[in-house]
């Protein structure tokens, strides 16, 4: 019997390094004569950069170089790749302040010294001569006249307007034949990424081949080669970027970062190599948040229930600066704002505001689910203002054929949203929970049952609908040693999804191999074939579908040999379990694997050696989708939420490890309900981070999060050859709506409609005052 | 994150550890868990010159019960509190709160003493010790003196114990009746936002008397001397004591934070008191008088 490896839950290949402490991140790289880089950061959220005094940290023991903005204004911007929304104002991103500095954290400038410790005392003696400036912080504010311009350049702080219109009707027609045309504004917070291993970059020069190695934590290393080179001025072919473990990304290692040109610079200025890992309050204040969106929707909907069009126009919190893909997030929000329904007409008008803050950008979700919330609050508002039940209102709103094709222009590639549905219904017994909760209610007790049925975008994605511009294909290259053991080289680069073992899956099973005789490998520019990275649950659905290319290939060039073996016409052999089998005998995967090598009994024309890559462009999306269930008890009295149920039901195509899928949805959900309930960076008007540690910003806990139920439907994607879909981020995207929704449910009769997040006892506690007409 | 320069000291008995307080004056400061200190000194928010760590000193983490009387080594981990029998038999109360302090690693290594002294006005700690009645006992150099804890915490970060003084023991009565803590934690650091706990006596049915102590709603830990009066004589059912706990941030300043309003917090207290001395009427109940 053939080892069935897809779809068998495998443990993950790593943990045999990782959780026995054995994993090397970046932290770990240790060189000869390595120095430490420390960097101060500006205590302003807008203030101007009078002068700066180093001298006295130049004079520190152990510190060998201290360079602020004057010294690197030739370095080129931090890149930033969008070609969604056109006419973007994107000012420079400086590696250092120039002149000014524009959000609390921003680098202004640094010390290279001998040690960590010695390189952090001397920051104390940079006497920077600030001059405070009138600070725009909030972005709506920041987009009225008279609000403090961030950058000089431009007349105010509105970076683009982007407006999406679609369907075959217009917003005039769907509002005007609308039965009632429901109203609300709906928030997503700003929320800080929180990686448990913070970024981090280590830096060599070496002076004989000119060469820099770039070591950095980082979901997408060929990126940062390609824009560091380019950034620095140095070609490709001089700059080796590996990326080590990385633990963890959730979009905030989707990016190329100040720190990364900044220390191939001072490695190349100081002849020394240098290392800067970032501490957690750097974390918080300098590295990209998430969300960071105001909306306000109109819903357009028929006396059935029926959701006619959409209308949204969304504020979104830039920050002080663009980063690699800051634009794109609104984009995608609005590219998503149909969600799981089928709405004839759908118009988005998206303003992004410079803040001075820190930047936003890709977050777990990445746009999907600020559009899933509002679409999916929108769906229970409609059942709220129409009286009818919430599943209801989703079941008549589903499209009923696939490919769909949105107003906002994707195509949805397969879906079946009612099996989702019926499934979590069904799982979690819909009907006995609403039996329970009117029971519950008649003892005077808050419990609410909240649905949200997403879809949600992956794979990404087609190159030429990238809004990044581009770059939506990834690679694979399979090598085979002469002993038949096989090295997979993928151009993505894991930081916790456990593609060393899907991978290894995937390439076992199609050769017939146990999985030790697969070893993947990524992250290494030099090691590697170009590829675009891991993001955007894409990993799978791109990365691993060029991985069964470059199989395929193999496997045909491997037959072509093994049929010169038997002397037999390639179409005449059958490869199965790892043996071709010809007419007359049959040949081990190992006999051609060594033969291939020995290149003695070679077909003609053939090439020796066994190696295949392959280049997969996608030629849609995919669009995973799913129900999940939220059950919750609200205590009145002081607002706290105790969550009863949590069921998820996601379709995320076929599966390739249900382990890693289970701990993609554990883990997007605990991210989804930390936004839910707890989570939000706060600044105040004068641009400070009052959320600056983890003490302040609540990151979810295990003990304050419920037992998930998982359960799966399975519908193939006709995208890529195993219908994959990607898993990464559907518990973000699913859970935020059914967390919120169950909650305004259990408060609905004390006539709560909305609030938003995240959930904190005072809000809840707050929305429940104001329903009862004021405080008491 | 690294502190700024510091020196070291660990010495091994009291006597040496009050001598170097005094030798190094504001510039020192004692460490037992660090689970406050060490936060403060990487974020270079406190800059100690002198850091004096007293796990050396024999006998500051022991607890022990003696004529009726309850002693806790300052240095006890909460989890030590958490778990021990002698606290569990004199004052249940005590091992509640333990068990709400942040998490287990916290409790594993943060001390009863380390977080009495530091008197965050969010600790959990304030409020048992209010309303069991405790003692803080403080060494210096010219003896030992206790302090009770309505005396001791005196205002935001603020405690009774002087520079030169180490706290060396909390001395707490046996209880003759119930205790409970009620607690709404804030989501991020575990701390309280309001923290309410309560020791009720009960005479033939009714209250005979009740202690309360609330932490993290004003600046520092406090008896509401409204409410306790207000319960004493009063029915342990839910409207006589929800009458009762309606005045229980009278004359307090309410908090307003990041995290949580004055408005909030006022409301926190009201109905965790509420809750708190319920619960703890009913423990009375069930215990031997």
């Amino acid at each position: 019997m053939a080892k069935k490896l897809i779809g068998a839950p495998v443990r993950r290949k790593e943990d045999r390094r990782m959780v026995r402490g054995l994993a090397t991140y970046v932290d770990d790289i240790d060189l000869p004569g390595l120095h430490h880089v420390a960097i101060l950061r500006s205590p302003f959220a807008h203030a101007r950069i009078q002068g700066i005094d180093a001298s006295e940290a130049l004079a520190h023991p152990g510190v060998v170089d201290v360079v602020t903005g004057q010294d690197t204004e030739h370095i080129g911007s931090v890149p930033r790749a969008t070609v969604i929304p056109e006419e973007l104002h994107s000012p420079k991103t400086p590696v250092l302040a120039e002149g000014k500095a524009r959000f609390v954290g921003e680098p202004v400038a640094v010390v290279v010294a001998e040690t960590r410790a010695a390189a952090r005392d001397a920051l104390e003696g940079i006497d920077v001569d600030w001059e405070p400036l009138p600070v725009a912080s909030d972005p709506e504010a920041a987009l009225e006249d008279g609000a403090p311009i961030i950058h000089g350049s431009l007349d105010s702080n509105l970076a683009f307007t982007w407006k999406l219109e679609g369907g075959d009707v217009t917003w005039k027609e769907v509002s005007d034949r609308a039965e009632r045309v429901i109203e609300q504004r709906i928030e997503n917070r700003r929320l800080a990424p929180i990686a448990i291993e913070p970024r981090g970059v280590v830096a060599r020069f070496d002076a004989g081949t000119e060469e820099t190695t770039l070591w950095t934590s980082t979901q997408v290393p060929h990126f940062v080669r390609t824009f560091v080179a380019i950034q620095l001025g140095i070609p490709e072919t001089k700059l080796r970027v590996i990326a080590p473990d990385v633990g963890g990304g959730f979009g905030s290692k989707l990016n190329i970062y100040r720190e990364e040109g900044l220390c191939c610079f001072l490695a190349r200025r100081t002849g020394k190599p240098v290392k800067w890992i970032e501490n957690r309050i750097e974390n918080v204040q300098a590295t990209t948040h998430g969300r960071g969106q105001v909306g306000g929707i109109r819903i357009a909907v028929s006396g059935e229930g029926k959701i006619l069009g959409i209308h949204c126009d969304i504020v979104h919190d830039l920050g002080a600066y663009h980063q690699l893909l800051t634009p794109a997030m609104p984009a995608i929000t609005a590219l998503m704002l149909s969600g799981a329904y089928a709405i004839p007409h759908v118009t988005v008008e998206v303003k992004g505001a410079f803040t001075n803050r820190m930047s936003t950008d890709a977050y777990r979700g990445a746009g999907r689910p600020e559009a899933t919330f509002l679409v999916e609050r929108a769906a229970d508002l409609v059942a709220l203002e129409l009286d009818m039940d919430p599943v209801d209102v989703r079941r008549r709103n589903f499209p009923t054929e696939f490919p769909y094709q949105t107003a906002t222009g994707l195509t949805y590639d397969s879906g079946d949203y009612v099996k989702a549905l019926d499934k979590a219904l069904e799982v979690g017994d819909y009907s006995g929970l609403r039996q329970m909760q009117k029971r519950a209610r008649s003892d005077g007790r808050c419990v609410g049952i909240g649905i949200s049925t997403y879809v949600e975008i992956c794979g990404l994605g087609p190159s030429p609908a990238m809004p990044s511009g581009g770059f939506g294909w990834d690679s694979a290259t399979v090598r085979v040693h002469p002993t038949g053991s096989v090295s997979v080289l993928t151009g993505i680069s894991p930081h916790g999804q456990g593609q060393e073992t899907s991978f290894a899956q995937i390439g076992a099973e199609r050769l017939g191999l146990d999985l030790d005789q697969v070893a993947v490998f990524h992250g290494d520019t030099s090691a590697q074939p170009y590829g675009v990275g891991t993001f955007g649950s894409r990993g799978l659905a791109v990365g691993g579908t060029a991985l069964w290319l470059a199989l395929d290939k193999l496997i045909a060039k491997a037959t072509r040999l093994a049929a010169a073996l038997l002397e037999a016409e390639p179409d005449q052999v059958r490869f199965e379990e790892g043996t071709f089998h010809g007419p007359d005998g049959s040949v081990s995967w190992g006999d051609v694997a060594f033969a291939a090598h020995t290149a003695i009994k070679l077909p003609p024309g053939e090439e020796p050696g066994l190696q295949a890559t392959a280049f997969f462009e996608p030629g849609n999306f995919t669009f995973p989708f799913g129900t999940h269930l939220c059950v919750v008890e609200v205590d009145a009295e002081i607002g706290t939420i105790e969550i009863q149920k949590y069921l998820a039901v996601d379709d995320c195509g076929k599966v390739v490890n249900p382990l890693l899928v289970d701990g993609q949805v554990h883990g997007g959900i605990a991210q989804g309900l930390g936004q839910a309930l707890q989570e939000q960076v706060v600044y105040d008007d004068e641009g400070q981070l009052l959320t600056g540690t983890l003490m302040d910003y609540a990151v979810p806990k295990a003990n304050q999060l419920p037992r998930f139920e998982t359960v799966r439907t399975e519908t193939p994607s006709p995208v890529n050859p195993m219908g994959v879909k990607g898993v990464g981020e559907a518990g973000t995207i699913g859970s935020t709506p059914a967390l919120v929704n169950a909650v305004v449910d259990a408060l609905a009769p004390l006539g709560v409609r909305h609030i938003d997040m995240p959930l904190t006892p005072e809000r809840v506690w707050e929305a429940i005052q104001e329903a009862k007409g004021g405080p008491r | 994150m690294i502190p700024a320069r510091f020196d070291y000291a660990a010495p091994d008995t009291i006597d040496e550890a009050i001598e170097l307080l005094q030798r190094h004056g504001e510039d020192a400061k004692v460490l037992t868990g660090g689970h406050s200190l060490v936060p403060m000194m990487k974020l270079r928010l406190a800059r100690p010159g002198m850091v004096i760590d007293l796990r050396k000193i024999g006998g500051l983490r022991d607890i022990r019960r003696a004529n009726g009387t309850l002693e806790i080594g300052a240095a006890a981990t909460h989890a030590q509190v958490m778990d021990s029998q002698d606290v569990r038999d004199a004052c249940e109360l005590l091992c509640e709160t333990a068990g709400e302090i942040g998490d287990v690693q916290v409790r594993n290594a943060g001390t009863i003493g380390g977080s009495v002294v530091h008197a965050d006005p969010a600790a959990d700690w304030p409020a048992a010790l209010l309303a069991c009645g405790a003692t803080m006992v403080l060494r210096g150099p010219g003896g030992e003196r206790a302090v009770a804890a309505e005396d001791f915490f005196l205002g935001l970060m603020e405690s009774a114990a002087r520079p030169d003084e180490i706290l060396t023991t909390i001395r707490v009565p046996a209880s003759n009746g119930g205790g409970a803590y009620r607690k709404l934690a804030q989501s991020a650091s575990g701390f309280a936002l309001a923290g309410v706990a309560a020791s009720v006596i009960l005479d033939g049915g009714a209250i005979a008397s009740a202690r309360v102590g609330i932490t993290g709603v004003s600046d520092r830990a406090y008896r509401p001397q409204a409410v306790e009066t207000a319960l004493a004589g009063c029915a342990p059912d839910e409207q006589a004591v929800a009458d009762a706990c309606q005045n229980a941030t009278e004359g307090v300043e309410a908090l307003a934070d990041v995290h949580a309003s004055a408005r909030y917090r006022e409301n926190l207290a009201r109905v965790l008191t509420r809750r708190a001395v319920l619960a703890a009427a009913e423990r009375a109940r069930g215990s031997p008088a």
